[in-house]
């Protein structure tokens, strides 16, 4: 479903902030992975998911998304094969728009877009069925303006709409990240609902390595812009913290101290 | 008192005819959150070439329809200057205002060329006040009803959602490059037809005439949105209310140049109005923060 081959990317070439991000990035994701991705500072793990979204162009490699080779295509054109939910609650929905224009964009996500109206009546009946299923109320308030939502209710309503229209994969960047731990663990638990339901092929940061370990089939350990550790199926099951932090130590040597704040 | 009262329906129609300047400024300014500066070279672009159509024996509907697409030209170039070659929107403006005083020039011929309403079958002319408001008036209810309708379609929307957050619309999809140049497109061309009435109305065409234009503009949107933001929440009413800040400017304008204001003044006492409501509403704390977006972030 998502094949990235040796993918480079160095940030700011030849001055003194220059940064290689990712170090020749090989991943291929079959159809259903839910791959938990987790790292340091600085590991590359929202560059790789930027690279996919296509935000920045990667300096060599390639990536293909459902047999499509996408790593020249802008990211706007890329959008119909993506799901994207993003750290910052406020990036990923249009604060000035109310709830149902809001789903009614992300419904047309890799449509062409005319002078048909921009949000039908039978269009707003569906709408307000998925925000029942979100038991958050918002199905009460589907024309209120998003900027009034919590960070929790964005998150959700960013999440119902990179759903919306099934992604071939979805991107999460560490979205509950921003969240306090409990609305964190409903828009977790309204994360793997939707993943599951809809089968999607998922991608999550994150940096909280319980989540890491207990969802998804998959998990992926990143260090200075390499995959270094890429564990699957009964092994990730039975895998603990501690593992993970002696992986992590292993890999990264000195730097361990100054991460493991960063990782626990 | 009397001198003033007689002033009133001038003003009326003076800011009626700016009002769809003010709608073309609204969508760039309010809904692309783009400070577009090319309003005072199109403006006089639009009345440059319906002056020199109707001149040259165009209908004066058809001179009007010229204008709004040369307005809407100047609008692309300052787009292109901005999404393709990189330029930041302020300068891209200018750029493409500074520009179009030549072209403005070329299109006159001269610096000033009169279309008198003797000779010619202007819509609009201060020598029918009267006729001149019920003109306009009409023209703005038509500009903003469909305005209503294609903000409301899906290429609206998508424009609406650029203007928004940027990040959003590319994440489902949605070139906000081009919708862009398509919000600047459309507000230039509104300018252009302003500057085509505004021309026919004051019986000339002068390459100066957009000077500050963007400022009037600026003040009538802010001020409908001081006076009536809090009752207007319809999008059709939101654009309405710039279109009363325009009247509700030249009346001001009115009573000030009866209270003893120099004509010369006029330009330093608009900025001042500007700056002052601009100033205002952020001095209240509330303006720069788009609505929700700061209380957003505090729930988060």
């Amino acid at each position: 479903m998502l094949r990235i081959e040796k993918v480079y990317k160095t940030f700011n070439p030849g001055t003194i902030n220059e940064k290689k991000a990712l170090n020749g990035i090989d991943l291929v994701l079959k159809e259903g992975d839910f791959v938990t991705v987790i790292g340091g500072n600085g590991a590359g793990k929202s560059t790789i998911l930027n690279m996919i979204a296509g935000v920045y162009p990667v300096d060599s490699g390639k990536i293909v998304i459902d047999s499509a080779d996408v790593t020249k295509l802008p990211e706007h054109k890329r959008a119909k094969y993506l799901g994207r939910v993003f750290q910052d609650p406020m990036t990923g929905t249009a604060a000035d728009m109310n709830i149902e224009e809001n789903l009614a964009i992300a419904a047309r996500r890799g449509k062409n877009r005319f002078l048909g109206w921009g949000i039908t009546g039978k269009e707003k009946q569906v709408y307000q069925k998925r925000l029942e299923a979100l038991d958050l109320g918002l199905e009460a308030r589907m024309t209120a303006k998003v900027g009034l939502l919590s960070g929790g209710q964005r998150q959700a309503l960013t999440l119902l709409m990179a759903s919306l229209e099934k992604p071939k994969v979805l991107l999460l960047d560490e979205h509950t990240a921003a969240l306090d731990p409990r609305t964190a663990k409903k828009v977790l638990d309204l994360t793997e609902e939707i993943v599951e339901k809809n089968h999607l092929t998922t991608m999550m940061i994150t940096h909280n390595m319980k989540d890491a370990i207990r969802l998804g089939n998959r998990l992926i350990m990143m260090h200075e812009g390499r995959i270094i550790y890429d564990v699957a199926g009964e092994e990730k099951k039975s895998l603990k913290v501690s593992d993970l932090l002696s992986k992590f130590g292993e890999a990264s040597g000195g730097e361990f101290s100054n991460d493991r704040m960063m990782l626990s | 008192m009397e001198a003033l009262i007689n002033a009133l329906p001038g003003s009326a129609a003076q800011g009626l005819i700016w009002g769809i300047l003010a709608i073309g400024v609204y969508i760039t300014f309010k809904v692309l959150d783009y400070a577009d500066l090319t309003v005072d070279g199109s403006l006089a672009t639009g009345g440059a070439v319906a002056v020199m159509c109707i001149i040259n024996g165009a209908n004066p509907y058809v001179a009007i329809a010229a204008a709004f697409a040369a307005g809407m030209l100047a609008g692309f170039v300052t787009g292109l200057f901005h999404t393709v070659f990189g330029i930041p929107p302020i300068l891209s403006g200018i750029l493409t205002q500074l520009g179009l005083y030549s072209v403005n020039m070329r299109i006159l011929g001269k610096a000033n060329q009169a279309v008198s309403v003797d000779q010619y079958a202007l819509t609009v002319s201060l020598r029918y006040i009267k006729e001149a408001c019920i003109t306009t008036g009409i023209c703005c209810i038509i500009i903003i009803l469909i305005l209503y309708w294609f903000f409301g379609t899906e290429l609206g929307a998508s424009i609406r959602a650029t203007g928004c957050n940027q990040n959003m619309a590319r994440a489902q999809g949605i070139n906000t490059n081009v919708q862009k140049v398509l919000g600047l497109v459309l507000s230039n061309g509104l300018v252009g037809i302003s500057g085509a009435l505004y021309a026919q109305y004051q019986g000339s065409a002068d390459v100066n005439m957009g000077r500050g234009a963007i400022v009037i503009g600026l003040a009538s949107v802010i001020i409908g949105e001081v006076a009536f933001g809090k009752i207007f929440h319809n999008f059709a009413l939101r654009m309405f209310a710039a279109v009363l800040g325009a009247i509700i400017y030249f009346i001001v304008i009115a009573v000030v140049l009866q209270l003893g204001l120099s004509t010369n003044d006029l330009k330093l006492f608009s900025a001042l109005i500007v700056a002052l409501f601009l100033a205002l509403p952020h001095l209240k704390g509330s303006y720069f923060a788009k609505a929700g977006s700061r209380g957003g972030k505090k729930d988060a």
